[in-house]
């Protein structure tokens, strides 16, 4: 009917990449304990392999402006309408495969070493790979409910591993709330979702087909996308951790730091920026959508990047500078630089998972503390993992030349000067470098430099870590660097992303206004900012000073306290939701269920007994009164027919 | 010559008159008796309306009613014997057990 | 007033008041008599309705057989319990057949039916008539009604068994 205008080609591989990180799973659900803890985690990390192998693959066959599809079978036919089991990928969904299973694949090996002394670690290698599977899942889906699957079972893999170590109480807690949290987000997505079938479908289009949606999109009212995108972008706040729905994030660092690294930094979470970059044709047509996402994001990543600055978990650091991160995705999303947002997903990926790793590398070294003021002085001990923990945090600081450099200071040009965009959510963005600088160099000298606080007894075991750990480290640090040259502003050498996405989001950028030279002077102002939060950081925490406490103890020490407990946004959201909402719960179970439902179920039950008992009298036994009853009968259609002659 | 209607209303008589053997007498052997009274006011009607339309398959029917008739006193009466001997009454009141 | 009316008239008389015995007397054994009367009165009224064949067959297989079993019970159970009346229930059987009675003469003698026979032909009823319908067009339904009756003859035998 209407002619796409990409080339469509089958490659029956595609299946194979989702499907042999699957069958790893179930092998090891099965015969993991038999198997033996090295042959399963082994068996995990080349399951993953294969799949990278076979993306790599992939990434080298697709042509600049082609599209491969596999479909496997029709899952749903009804009519017209109908739902396959079909995978896509195009240049959007190379560039997560590459980063799911890529990076997916170095934090699987890195598991090995981390998880080497755990008693399950072949339940956690099944999980890993379930979770791979249903992250290919989401990301190769070539329509919504196939996304949907993978977007529900990534939630679930995210659940069960947080919650992995589940003998500790607060870990199921943790689990829990993640899970609730993201359900909240779901139900928006779905609710979107099925708004946006029915709607096209009320217009004569039955389909879930991502190139069939972007073909009709045109079909719906301005109104209608509105709320369709408002709808999913609650689904893609939930996952992604945005404004108010990104508070279970820090707590899910009670899983294992790999899980950490792969899920809550690199892939799951930005699943949400994934599936607006997908939709991105709907969302360039709901422009309040647009500037609400990126108001949104430019909150979370400001607000998040203040939080960080007090934590002393350097777990939770990184938490919420995940947070902050993915915020300025969303600030890219708003401005409709999806290609910007997919940018920085791609580099952050990098950074981020080698930050995870590399603080997971502490952990493991200090027999598992994670309190950073019971750390310090650890860059003797553990030089691998110091010095790309400082390749990484120079990245996401965004230093000269390192990917966080490019990839940030590209959404912020592009929120000074796309017409979306405004002084203000650059400024924003711009302040927030400076905090992201401050807080990760004051982890870096907090964790490496200065006296080691820890107990003496730890002291005494501290070790680097084995080569199965510090080799995805490093290769993870040179991807922390070079992984952003391929997307250099124009004053440089030129950007191979824009042209690498081009053929998908190509109708949705608008021409920038703005001058090289101003791009330059932002950048200078960019790198001013982060250098002053490297100086800052130096000079409080980086020398033996008193700094930090009369810091702290600024105005009263409110402003700190206020930080230190997250703006006490957990306390609001338990008083104003989680309290009233169990006190509901509790008044139904115990008032209204048993009163009102049983009560009238009960009545009924007993009306119709009540109802028996007088009409069973009618049933007597004897033979002849029944025949009476038959003979009144006859006699009312004998009246009947004489009435009738 | 006798209208058809005085046969009409001579079985209407004789069928009511067994309706009411069956339905107040408690006795089942003359409760089977009646069904025969109504059985044969019927077969009164037939043979009245095979005259008057000058058919033989009325009295055909008739013949069939008969051998029906038969076979409903024999087992109708094998029953009343059966009852009789577990219960030692022909009162149908007396047998109530098919209720509730 | 014909001669057959007048018939008709004494037989109708009889046959109502042999009737009326058979459900109202007290002794099963007189009531069986009644009905024996009644049933040889059906049957006259049979062959003055041109079905010889048929009075004969009523006389012989119900005045007779049906009767004689009927008679038998009587005498083998020899039930000596003398009834409970309850005048409410009579009242109300009475009353209800009365108007059965009357709504039911009221429906068939509202038809018009033919006040002459067309044809009343002297082979009309005739044993010979009745055979060339029954085993002609009828010989199906009659094959089957042999079946009923030995059905009838082994569920009377089982029924009637004394158990073991």
């Amino acid at each position: 009917m209407v002619a796409t205008t990409q080339a469509v080609a089958t490659v029956d591989l595609l299946r194979w990449m989702p499907l042999i990180p699957l069958l790893a799973s179930l092998i090891n659900m099965f015969f993991g304990a038999r198997l033996g803890r090295k042959t399963a985690g082994g068996l995990a990390c080349v399951a993953v392999l294969a799949s990278f192998a076979i993306a790599l693959y992939i990434f080298w066959l697709l042509p600049a402006t082609g599209m491969f599809r596999d479909t496997v079978y029709t899952w749903i036919e009804s009519g017209s309408f109908q739902v396959k089991l079909s995978f896509q990928v195009d240049a959007l969904t190379a560039v997560m495969l590459l980063v799911v299973t890529g990076i997916g694949f170095l934090i699987h090996i890195y598991s090995l070493g981390y998880m080497d002394h755990d008693e399950g670690i072949v339940r956690f290698f099944v999980y890993l790979n379930l979770f791979i599977f249903f992250m290919l899942l989401l990301v190769m889906g070539d329509n919504l409910l196939v996304l949907f699957i993978g977007w529900e079972g990534v939630g679930l893999c995210s659940y069960l591993l947080i919650g992995f170590w589940y003998h500790d109480h607060a870990n199921t807690i943790a689990g829990n709330k993640a899970f609730i949290v993201n359900r909240i987000g779901d139900f928006g997505f779905v609710l979107g979702l099925l708004l946006l079938v029915t709607e096209l479908g009320r217009q004569g289009i039955w389909t879930l087909d991502f190139m069939e949606l972007q073909q009709h999109v045109n079909l719906l009212s301005p109104e209608r996308i509105t709320l369709i995108t408002l709808l999913l972008f609650v689904g893609a706040a939930g996952k992604s951790a945005q404004i108010p729905l990104f508070v279970w994030l820090p707590d899910a660092m009670a899983g294992p730091t790999p899980v950490s690294a792969l899920i809550h930094a690199a892939t799951m979470v930005t699943a949400g920026a994934y599936m607006t970059a997908r939709l991105h044709f709907l969302f360039v047509l709901a422009p309040e959508t647009l500037s609400l996402i990126a108001t949104i994001g430019a909150a979370t990543a400001f607000f998040a990047a203040t939080v960080a600055l007090t934590q002393t978990d350097i777990k939770r650091v990184l938490a919420y500078s995940t947070v902050s991160q993915l915020g300025y995705m969303f600030v890219a999303i708003g401005i409709g630089a999806f290609s910007a947002a997919i940018f920085h997903l791609f580099t952050h990926a990098f950074f981020k998972a080698c930050l995870f790793l590399g603080s997971g590398s502490v952990i493991h070294a200090l027999d598992g503390e994670q309190d950073m003021r019971k750390m310090g002085g650890l860059k003797a001990y553990l030089p691998t993992t110091y010095w790309t923990y400082v390749i990484a945090t120079l990245a996401i600081a965004g230093a000269p030349f390192t990917a966080g450099f490019f990839s940030k200071d590209f959404i912020l040009w592009q929120a000074y000067s796309s017409p979306r965009g405004s002084t203000e959510l650059w400024f924003v963005g711009w302040l927030t470098a400076g905090l992201t600088a401050f807080y990760m160099f004051r982890q870096l000298f907090l964790v490496f430099h200065g006296e080691c606080r820890a107990d003496e007894h730890v002291k005494a075991h501290i070790h680097e870590s084995p080569v199965v750990m510090t080799v995805p480290l490093v290769v993870l640090a040179a991807g922390s660097i070079f992984a952003g040259w391929l997307g250099a502003p124009e004053y440089l050498w030129g950007s191979l992303w824009d042209h690498w996405l081009q053929p998908i989001f190509g109708g949705a950028h608008e021409a920038a206004h703005g001058s090289p030279t101003d791009e330059i002077n932002l950048t200078l102002l960019t790198l001013a900012i982060g250098g002053l939060g490297f100086l800052l950081a130096y000079f409080v925490y980086g020398r033996a000073s008193k700094l930090p406490d009369r810091l702290a103890s600024l105005a009263g020490g409110g402003p700190y306290r206020l930080l230190l407990h997250k703006y006490y946004i957990d306390e609001i959201y338990d008083v104003l939701i989680v309290r009233p909402f169990t006190y509901c719960s509790r008044w139904l179970a115990q008032v209204f269920d048993p009163g009102v439902i049983d009560g009238l179920v009960n009545a009924v039950a007993r009306g119709a007994r009540g109802f028996s008992l007088i009409w069973r009298e009618v049933q007597t036994g004897n033979v002849q009164h029944y025949l009476a009853g038959f003979l009144a009968a006859t006699l009312a259609l004998l009246a009947y027919f004489l009435k009738q002659q | 010559m006798v209208p058809l209607d005085y046969y009409l209303i001579l079985s209407a008589v004789i069928f009511a008159i067994g309706v009411i053997g069956v339905l107040v007498r408690r006795n089942l052997i003359v409760v089977l008796m009646s069904i025969e009274l109504m059985l044969n006011a019927v077969n009164l009607t037939f043979i009245a309306f095979s005259r008057y339309l000058a058919s033989m398959q009325g009295q055909v029917v008739v013949i069939f009613v008969m051998a029906v008739a038969a076979a409903e006193a024999v087992i109708g009466l094998a029953i009343v014997i059966s009852v009789f001997r577990h219960r030692r009454t022909l009162d149908p009141q007396e047998m109530q057990l098919l209720k509730w | 007033m014909d001669a057959s009316v007048i018939l008709f008239y004494v037989i109708s008389v009889l046959l109502v008041l042999s009737s009326l015995m058979v459900v109202f007397l007290r002794n099963v054994v007189h009531c069986a008599l009644a009905l024996v009367v009644a049933l040889f009165l059906i049957a006259i009224l049979f062959v003055m309705l041109h079905a010889p064949m048929v009075g004969v067959l009523q006389v012989l297989v119900y005045a007779g057989a049906i009767m004689v079993l009927f008679l038998f019970v009587i005498m083998f159970l020899n039930p000596t319990a003398s009834e409970p009346r309850r005048k409410l229930w009579w009242g109300f059987g009475s009353a209800a057949a009365l108007l059965l009675a009357a709504s039911l003469a009221a429906l068939l003698s509202n038809g018009e039916a033919p006040a002459d026979p067309v044809t009343a032909t002297e082979t009309f009823g005739s044993p010979e008539t009745l055979a060339k319908s029954l085993f002609t067009d009828f010989v199906l339904p009659f094959e089957i009604t042999s079946v009923l009756l030995l059905v009838a003859i082994i569920g009377a035998v089982v029924l009637a068994k004394r158990e073991p």
